[in-house]
């Protein structure tokens, strides 16, 4: 922890956990059950609700029995890609904040401190500034390519296998640093570059469709499995390497997969809709002071309730400036950032 | 009316109570020792008795005085406190370390006498951390950096010094340094020690005056030889034991009962 | 670390190579500013820009520099220190080295504010700086209200502030797709952090303020050094925790408020100028004379990289703070796994 603790922890009393009983048990997985139903509703809301008000029967006509009418080539084309990748979008990030925590033991850490959202801003930046790329999907891949070639540097500058978290925290702001200073010299030199990006940097699913969903599912899917595996030897690294190697975990191992796993899928989220930086960042932090610190829970929670929050967001961004809309990313924060700022008032925020 | 003293105190962490109407007298020129259970409220007691923690109702007293109401330097030059845990800055040298000790004497035009300078010297010295000054904190061993805390307590030169469980994580050959170094503290520059343990039978060693605390109060206070006895220990550790004279120094020596090996031994 | 005594009983302490980086750093950054003087569309040699600084200089260059350079060179030089400062107060009182403005909201704040007046009341400079000053001061105040509970303390203050910023750069974002391209590029401008056309009119509160507080931040330095121990030992050792906290903090937030408002939020000289002077001092502590004059330096020669580097276009020199001390930082880490430290 880079922090330090709050006050009351120093009593070595009331620091520790309680045992986690079977009644506690049951509850955290009626939780988990809750909030899927909840992910389900909000789903049906994304597809239902929207700039064109849509009667309940016409979307089931569209989801069933799509038969080309006018609202169902907007149920098929728009909606649902849309919402597919909501769902993603919002695990992958919510997944990734809440390893990345967990791996770097800081609670300030969030994918955009690899340098993932510099790395893509960087490679989109360049794409539209002098390979005259212009369509929104057409930066997906560049923004991969980013994401992911800055964050491995970022993790070998940091030192690889023998990353600290401060070591790993400073290596990614400082490519972070030297990337936004290209990325706003650019900007600054070539104003379409800023026109388009200013509206990329916002993070939004508008521009969703079929085949940007089939790009990036495989990546966020293989992402979701593998981070969930994760569970257990990340919860032995959070005492420390020691401890996790006496516990016959392997830290190095599981660095370097925790590594690669978020890159899959922040990489991936930020290409399809790019940077929004408030869930990987927060929602962890919220579904700790739920469940506490087990990561056996942290990450189902996380992979469910980040989603909640992003369609949630999505939604609302559609119906409050009806009919244009204001962009999730801009949502989420405006939303989450209360919700978070209560949070850490109210509770002891439930450490790493 | 002794130095150090609380009237009637409540204390607790947020809604959590832990210890309710507590009143304790810290008999000037003693070595105290509060011992009991875990979680009895011992460590509490001290934080409130050191003005870490402010009693939600009741006060702490300080040569008279309400300690929360005092200036925080003024108390730092009377009262000193080894925490039982610090942050070693990166990268300081022991040296640099205890010389911080000196901190509540010194002032924005005052920074380092040569009066601070021989303190420094003395304290570690005293704590056997002398030959150490040049060598940075994070390099000691567990033992070492306990003497550097202990030897920057020192270096405050206060008449009472408050210990929180000073022997944790030390072997046994520093254990018994640490509580030599405090019975030397005492016996020779008469200063009031208090210090929470959790070894019994070197509290009775080391003690002139025991305080044994359960569920929040105190259940006994007084000499070890008066305060230890099988009775007792079973009242407030739950153990049923024997209590021999320690044959070292005469002080009481708890000798656990044990049943499963005592039917094995038979 | 050495003693100085003069008779009398005064004494003060130093650690000798924090002194000479110090000294170091702060001759580095005024002989920075005098060639940045000496840089632009007409060009003045170094000795001709001190004869002029000096009061001994021909007339015409005179007015080019006492009127149009010095004041540019100064708001960098006290920019830099001020964020300098800053940075270090922050990541000392966090005991985190993310712990900076940037990271807890101040910054966005005054970008918040300075963006409103650009995009809706499409201000002038001055207007621009008004916005940006309350911006951050209401952000701050805002904060560390919402932080208060029996005190603040350093891990519920970043915590809310990591969430406040969240929520203004989205508002940020938000403001940057609303304008027309011409507001969005003044804003992305200053954004970036800019020294273009800084005068006198900068130069004045930025000085009155820096030096108010530069005493008061030194004074309280020392109680900080204690502070790293944790708030037990600190505070066993008679430093009043609270105080010092609120204090430091509050001089923290009126330093960076101010520097951006001059500025802009010139990114990563807050963050990166205390780590380095850290690296070259090894000295325990926060480093704040360290940290001030590695911060000026830093932005002067900044600023005269972002001048001169690119050709014909002379771009903001927060281009330029973010490249430099980030490649400076990263090549730093390199050696320095190298040498085992860290």
């Amino acid at each position: 922890m880079l922090v330090d603790s709050p006050p009351q922890s120093r009593d070595g009393t009331t620091s520790a956990p309680p045992a986690p009983t079977a009644k506690r048990r049951t509850l955290r997985a009626a939780g988990l059950f809750a909030s899927v139903g909840v992910l389900v509703l909000v789903a049906v809301a994304s597809i239902a609700i929207g700039a064109k008000p849509m009667p309940l029967g016409d979307v089931w006509h569209g989801l069933l029995h799509s038969s080309g009418t006018a609202n169902d080539v907007l149920i098929h084309d728009v909606r649902v890609p849309r919402t597919l990748l909501g769902l993603l979008v919002g695990a992958a990030l919510g997944l990734a904040g809440a390893v990345m925590q967990a791996l770097t033991r800081n609670p300030l850490a969030e994918p955009g401190i690899l340098g993932v959202n510099a790395g893509a801003a960087a490679a989109v930046v360049s794409a539209i500034s002098f390979l005259g790329v212009t369509s929104l999907t057409g930066y997906v891949w560049f923004a991969f390519l980013g994401a992911g070639v800055v964050s491995s540097a970022v993790y070998l500058l940091g030192g690889s296998r023998a990353a600290t978290p401060v070591r790993l925290a400073l290596a990614g702001t400082a490519a972070s640093a030297a990337l936004y200073g290209y990325i706003n010299a650019v900007q600054l030199t070539d104003s379409a570059a800023l026109n388009q990006l200013r509206f990329w940097q916002v993070g939004s699913l508008a521009a969703a469709d079929a085949a940007t969903v089939t790009k990036v599912a495989p990546f966020i899917l293989v992402g979701i499995v593998v981070a969930l595996l994760l569970a257990r030897p990340l919860n032995a690294m959070a005492m420390g390497d020691d401890t996790a190697r006496a516990l016959g975990a392997r830290p190095t191992r599981t660095r370097v997969l925790s590594m690669a796993v978020i890159t899959l899928l922040c990489g991936a989220a930020t290409a399809a809709c790019g940077p929004i930086v408030f869930i990987g960042l927060m929602v962890p932090h919220i579904v700790r002071a739920i469940t506490g610190p087990d990561l056996r829970w942290v990450l189902p929670y996380a992979a469910v309730l980040s989603p909640v929050l992003l369609l949630g967001s999505d939604v609302v961004g559609r119906v409050i400036t009806r009919p244009a809309e204001l962009q999730v990313g801009i949502v989420t924060a405006l939303i989450g950032g209360p919700v978070f700022i209560c949070l850490v008032r109210r509770k002891r925020m439930a450490q790493l | 009316m002794q130095r150090l003293s609380a009237e009637s105190v409540t204390l607790g962490y947020d809604q959590r109570v832990i210890a309710k109407d507590l009143s304790v007298e810290i008999p000037d020129r003693s070595f105290t020792v509060i011992v009991g259970p875990n979680a009895c409220g011992k460590s509490t007691l001290l934080r409130a008795l050191s003005r870490m923690l402010k009693p939600s109702e009741g006060q702490v007293l300080l040569d008279g005085q309400a300690i929360h109401s005092l200036p925080a330097k003024k108390v730092a030059r009377t009262l000193g406190l080894l925490p039982q845990s610090s942050i070693a800055p990166d990268g300081i040298t022991v040296g640099d370390l205890v010389a911080r000790g000196r901190y509540p004497h010194q002032g924005l035009l005052r920074q380092w006498s040569p009066e601070d300078e021989r303190i420094v010297q003395e304290s570690m010295a005293a704590t056997g951390v002398g030959e150490l000054g040049e060598r940075y904190v994070d390099e000691l061993s567990g033992g070492q950096r306990q003497r550097v805390w202990i030897a920057m307590a020192l270096a405050q030169q206060t008449p009472l010094l408050l210990l929180d469980e000073p022997t944790t994580f030390l072997d046994i050959q520093h254990q018994i340094e640490v509580l030599d170094l405090c019975a030397q503290l005492h016996e020779e520059q008469g200063r009031t020690l208090v210090a929470v343990l959790h070894d019994l039978n070197q509290a009775a060693r080391y003690a002139s005056h025991l305080i044994a605390m359960r569920d929040g109060e105190v259940v006994a206070e007084g000499t070890p030889s008066s305060v230890v006895t099988a009775e007792l220990v079973e009242r407030v550790f739950g153990v049923r034991c024997q209590v021999i004279p320690d044959p070292q120094t005469g002080t009481p020596l708890v000798v656990p009962a044990a049943p499963r090996r005592a039917a094995l031994v038979g | 670390m050495k003693a100085i005594r003069i008779p009398g009983g005064l004494s003060f302490r130093a650690e000798p190579r924090a002194m000479a980086v110090v000294g170091g750093l702060a001759v580095l950054a005024l002989a920075a500013g005098v060639v940045l003087i000496g840089t632009g569309d007409f060009t003045i040699p170094p000795a001709d820009v001190i004869s002029s600084l000096l009061g001994s200089g021909s007339p015409a260059q005179d007015f080019i520099i006492n009127e149009l350079r010095l004041p540019r060179v100064l708001v960098a030089l006290l920019v830099g220190a001020s964020l300098g400062i800053s940075g270090a107060l922050f990541q000392s009182i966090s005991r985190n080295p993310l712990g900076s403005p940037d990271v807890i909201g101040f910054g966005q704040g005054s970008s918040v504010g300075a963006l409103i007046v650009i995009v809706f009341l499409h201000g002038g400079t001055v207007a621009v700086s008004l916005g940006a000053l309350v911006g951050g001061l209401a952000t701050g105040v805002a904060v560390y209200l919402l932080a208060w509970k029996k005190g603040v303390h350093g891990y519920r203050l970043v915590l809310v502030g990591i969430g406040a910023a969240a929520m203004l750069t989205a508002c940020i974002h938000y403001l940057l797709t609303k304008s027309t391209l011409v507001d969005a590029t003044r804003a992305m401008v200053w954004l970036t952090g800019s020294l273009d056309g800084r005068d006198w009119a900068q130069v004045w509160p930025l000085l009155v303020l820096f030096v108010v507080l530069l005493p008061l931040v030194l004074v309280y330095g020392r109680p900080l050094r204690m502070l790293e121990m944790g708030d037990d030992a600190a505070y066993a050792l008679g430093v009043p925790v609270q105080r010092t906290r609120t204090v430091l903090m509050l001089c923290a937030v009126l330093l960076n408020a101010s520097a951006t408002a001059a500025a802009g939020p010139i990114s990563f000289v807050a963050l990166t100028a205390p780590q380095l002077a850290r690296r070259l001092t090894r000295a325990t502590g926060p480093n704040i004379l360290a940290s001030a004059c590695m911060g000026a330096a830093l932005l002067v020669v900044a600023d005269w990289g972002a001048q001169r580097l690119f050709g014909e276009s002379t771009l903001p020199v927060g281009v330029l703070t973010g490249m430099v001390g980030g490649v400076y930082l990263l090549w730093l880490l390199v050696t320095e796994r190298r040498a085992g430290r860290i």
